[in-house]
């Protein structure tokens, strides 16, 4: 198959939609653009019965008891703060600790950080040099006055997949609500809230080739009944946790997402991890001082390569490689000037933060293409290493770490 | 964020990359910026010290693509300017010639650094230069008297330590 530019490897960032999920959204904007709130007429009824199926594609995929467990939002960041802030306000008189990982996505640190703010105390967990939370941390937290654990399932950055079975059974055991921010994780790992012991659970449909705008969260409604104070008011829908009208093309697209990844996951995978894989073993068999971030398999999403260039600047590689579209840990890339978090809470070294690269893989990618990408990755940053002062060093057998660096 | 066509072209094709001796007096060297911060760059001049004329400036870069060409730019400006030309660069004048965005002003501001350090380097060098000259001379003109008779050694000990 004919190369054709630019090459997306942004995948963690979001999907582009799936065409057959693209059809089945059509009709709901043109013919069936009726209200799901609209109980007395044939638009209404439609509408409804579109939303209902979703509501079960969605379910299905996650292993929940009841389609009511599912909260239809504008997409997870939603989700994480209605989950956080939810349980938090709803549960104030019972406790006011909360529990989560500092490689959480900034949806999850950031609620976490308000509710700070409004008096709650917060232990965000380290996590070892693989990204993982050791479930034992997280049993140690465990205070008297703890409403909430929030461990995510997979890391957008460095594809660290969390062991929630094993937090969930604590969680569990100890009579403390577990969520967990599901966005990466969907569908690239076993994911099951009951056999895993999830309260809440938090998706978004652009990760999974569907459209951007709408997302869920799983609230259980069973041993335990999971109850939120909602943070958007209104007309009371999804049983009063989220008003506002429904999306209903986003919603019946984040179904058929779910259908396709629940057939199709499992082969899927494996093609994204033979892609991932195949690249991989290009760029270290020709590069030497270069870094794997994050864990192996199986405790990695198949998509993800996250890798660090010594001598080389992130966003400086991505320039030269500008045909193909992937991602930096570098300070340089982010509004906020400050390298990842997610990084430097694995302890990687700044400069290496600073020259990293994340590669998404996904549906959409081929072999052709991932040949490319090795070809021009290995080319540009050998070629950025002929003009880098710290590759010079390192040739001259000098490590740049021993030397005193001024800082401005 | 779209990179203006001149970081390109510094990006694609930089200007005077490479080492010049650093050992060499005449070679003065700046190096600037920190791994940590994610940029760091290396900035030599070669000057004839007749003319104080650069003649000839390197560099290499650890950075993004606005500090490449921030230094591929410096060293193509100093190149053929004095000294005390090259010292009257500011990074204005680097920002307006890339159209540098607010976010990348510190690449420009590390190239205004890395000129002024090599030059200082360079200027470091050539008064040690002189200074070794001088005392060469003093010693040979009293090498004839200080030969017979030598200077006490713990007078000698206590002179290099102050």
């Amino acid at each position: 198959m004919a190369l054709s530019f630019p090459i997306y490897l942004d995948n963690h960032a979001t999907t582009r939609v799936d065409p057959r999920v693209l059809e089945a959204m059509l009709p709901y904007f043109t013919e069936h653009y009726g209200n799901a709130a609209s109980r007395n007429h044939v638009f209404g009824w439609q509408a409804e019965e579109a939303v209902e199926n979703a509501r079960e594609q969605v379910r299905t995929l996650i292993g929940a008891k009841s389609p009511k467990e599912i909260i239809f939002t504008s997409g997870a960041t939603e989700s994480n703060n209605l989950a956080i802030k939810g349980v938090a306000y709803q549960y104030r008189e019972k406790g006011n600790h909360i529990i989560t990982v500092k490689t959480e996505h900034k949806a999850v640190l950031e609620t976490c950080k308000r509710l700070e703010r409004e008096g709650f105390e917060v232990s965000y967990i380290d996590v070892n040099k693989q990204g993982q939370v050791e479930p034992d941390d997280v049993r140690k937290a465990i205070r008297d006055k703890t409403i909430l654990v929030s461990v995510m399932l997979c890391n957008n950055e460095i594809g660290t997949i969390q062991p929630i079975a094993e937090i969930g059974k604590i969680t569990r055991e100890r009579g403390v609500l577990f969520h967990t921010d599901a966005v990466q994780g969907l569908g690239r790992t076993f994911f099951d809230v009951e056999a895993m012991n999830v309260d809440l659970a938090s998706f978004s449909a652009h990760k999974i080739y569907g459209p951007k705008g709408i997302g869920a969260l799983y609230v259980r409604r069973n041993r335990p009944r999971v109850r939120l104070t909602p943070i958007i008011d209104g007309g009371g829908h999804e049983h009063g946790m989220r008003s506002g009208t429904l999306n209903v093309p986003g919603i019946v697209g984040f179904g058929k997402a779910c259908a396709i990844l629940k057939e199709e996951m499992h082969e899927e995978n494996e093609r994204l991890r033979m892609l991932r894989n195949r690249l991989r073993e290009k760029l270290f068999s020709a590069l030497e001082m270069i870094h794997l971030n994050g864990a192996e398999d199986p405790w990695r999403h198949p998509g993800n390569l996250h890798v660090s260039f010594s001598f080389v600047e992130g966003e400086a590689l991505m320039m030269g490689i500008k045909e193909i579209a992937v991602s930096s840990g570098s300070a340089c890339t982010s509004a906020s000037l400050e390298p990842s978090h997610v990084l430097r809470a694995l302890g990687v070294d700044p400069e290496l933060a600073h020259s990293s690269i994340r590669f998404g893989i996904g549906r959409f990618n081929t072999l052709e293409e991932i040949d490319y990408v090795a070809e021009a990755v290995i080319r540009e940053v050998n070629r950025l290493r002929e003009m880098s002062p710290l590759y010079e060093l390192y040739k001259e057998g000098i490590d740049y770490r021993t030397i005193q660096w001024i800082s401005h | 964020m779209a990179y203006s066509s001149k970081v390109i072209d510094h990006y694609q094709n930089p200007r005077n990359v490479g080492t010049l001796d650093k050992d060499d007096p005449n070679v003065g060297n700046g190096l600037v910026g920190a791994p940590a911060c994610g940029d760091v760059m290396r900035l030599q001049i070669k000057v004839n010290p007749e003319t104080e004329v650069i003649e000839d400036a390197k560099f290499k870069t650890y950075g993004c693509g606005s500090a490449i060409a921030s230094s591929s730019l410096a060293t193509e400006w100093i190149k053929g300017k004095t000294i005390d030309e090259a010292l009257k660069i500011k990074n204005t004048d680097i920002v307006r010639e890339l159209n540098l965005p607010p976010v990348k002003i510190h690449c420009s501001v590390l190239a205004e650094d890395a000129i002024k350090s090599a030059i200082a380097d360079y200027r470091r060098k050539q008064a040690l230069l002189r200074a070794k000259r001088k005392e060469e001379a003093t010693i040979q003109s009293d090498s004839s008297e200080a030969r017979d008779n030598k200077m006490p050694k713990e007078n000698n000990s206590v002179q290099s330590k102050s």
